[in-house]
């Protein structure tokens, strides 16, 4: 079986249908938008202030835009049913998985490529700290959002009130990697400490949560 | 796998299915014939679509045995298996020939017939493969005939239908039943779930007639089975 013929076939079909319709995209630069914008009427933050709540501002809005993303992911597999014609099909689970939760992370990556310039203006922002080591922080944190975010987004699929069954799964068990990408992007923006510890944190989460979501997603994918 | 007629293409033993307190089947047995044409026919919760979701693999019996192709390891038989199911199973937003490329990767069709096959599969159900516009926009007869195109992708030797005919026209649920018989005709084994009999009577080899879970009636015409 095509593994990677068929993760990149599932992904190029989300990419085309979220470029045409914007469901996700346009939901979660909206929400994301109004943080900032609401935030920064709420608070007038000196840059040093700035510094220290910025980490947690950022992360907690892209959580809550990620959302969006992660739930409009599998809504189109329920509409026409067009998830029982993967599962009647002869692919694995896991290159389905695969291409959801790349997808995710493209999605939520072009909204952190076009909210940061907006967080860095509106809070004032300048890091004391190495600038670049914001990146290995963001690439992580977006991919422990949508990891798991993808897994338990497939997993309330079948339930009624499945939009705010996501949250209440998800977010409790997305705590310590919401400390790892709190912390890392607060020393790297104070610059008062090393980043290493959270940014070790966090890629031991992805490894744990990506390994665990592969091994469970086809037990997920075939309960009916 | 069930490469003659001699063995059955479907076999079911004590089939039970529960939902909660609600039995769906209430053990089905019986065993069908490859290269033959069912129609299945029964009242709503006769059990008719939980009998073909158990033979697609999408659900599970609660007790009971199932053997399809000669596996009773459903996924092991999933390539030769084509599923149309009362929703469309496609894309809205897509083309028919987007839709189909795609269910062509999940198929493994091999790269260089991917484009031929999708356009073999929109052409048989009497399609324009090069109809540039979203499936969302077509209407309910062509979307059904897309949903068989996209069943018979795969030249899949079982076809499962359910309920090919709802919504559609008189003149293209004429159309649809009769390119079902020509899958039989090329071989297929077909068993189709429908509240739509007639349109089949003259092309199935059995009518199935299923009541509170259990099959009450197996004959070769319609009338018969009505009775």
């Amino acid at each position: 079986m095509s593994f990677l013929a068929i993760a990149r076939a599932t992904l190029a079909k989300d990419v085309r249908l979220e470029w045409r319709s914007k469901d996700a995209i346009n939901a979660m630069l909206f929400f994301s938008l109004l943080v900032v914008v609401i935030f920064s009427f709420a608070f007038d933050p000196t840059a040093e202030e700035s510094r220290r709540i910025a980490g947690g501002l950022v992360w907690v809005a892209f959580l809550f835009a990620a959302i969006v993303a992660l739930n409009q992911t599998w809504a189109r597999e329920l509409r026409n049913q067009v998830l029982d014609a993967y599962r009647v099909s002869p692919a694995p689970a896991t290159p389905l998985f695969i291409a959801k939760a790349l997808g995710n992370f493209l999605f939520v990556g072009v909204l952190e490529v076009l909210m940061t310039p907006l967080f860095v203006m509106f809070y004032k922002l300048r890091p004391l700290g190495l600038g670049w080591e914001l990146v290995p922080v963001a690439l992580l944190g977006t991919w422990a959002l949508v990891v798991n975010g993808t897994f338990f987004a497939a997993m309330s699929l079948r339930t009624r009130a499945r939009e705010i069954m996501l949250p209440l799964l998800l977010f409790p068990l997305s705590i310590p990697a919401l400390l790892g990408m709190v912390n890392a992007t607060t020393a790297i923006l104070t610059g008062e400490e090393s980043p290493a510890f959270w940014i070790a944190l966090l890629v031991a989460y992805d490894v744990v949560f990506t390994t665990a979501c592969l091994l469970l997603f086809e037990t997920v994918l075939e309960a009916e | 796998m069930a490469d003659n007629q001699s063995t059955p293409v479907i076999s079911a033993d004590g089939l039970i299915k529960q939902f909660g307190r609600f039995a769906a089947l209430r053990g089905v047995s019986a065993e069908f014939s490859a290269s033959k044409l069912y129609v299945v026919l029964g009242d709503n919760g006769a059990g008719k679509t939980t009998l073909l979701r158990i033979i697609a693999g999408l659900a599970h019996p609660t007790r009971g045995t199932v053997s399809v192709l000669g596996s009773k390891e459903i996924k092991d038989v999933r390539a030769q298996i084509g599923y149309m199911a009362h929703p469309s199973l496609l894309y809205d937003e897509m083309t028919g020939m987007e839709n189909l490329r795609y269910f062509a990767e999940l198929y493994e069709i091999p790269a260089g017939g991917v484009e031929q096959r999708c356009r073999d599969a929109i052409t048989s159900v009497k399609l324009d493969p090069d109809l540039d516009r979203p499936v969302g926009q077509y209407s309910q007869g062509m979307r059904q005939r897309m949903s068989l195109a996209r069943a018979l992708l795969n030249d899949p030797k079982l076809l499962l239908l359910d309920e090919p005919f709802s919504n559609v026209d008189a003149r293209s649920a004429a159309e649809m039943a009769a390119l079902v018989a020509q899958a039989r005709d090329r071989g297929k084994s077909v068993f189709v779930v429908t509240h739509q009999p007639a349109q089949l009577e003259g092309y199935a080899d059995e009518f199935i007639w299923m009541e509170a879970g259990r099959i009450v009636n197996r004959t070769t015409s319609l009338q018969v089975a009505a009775r």
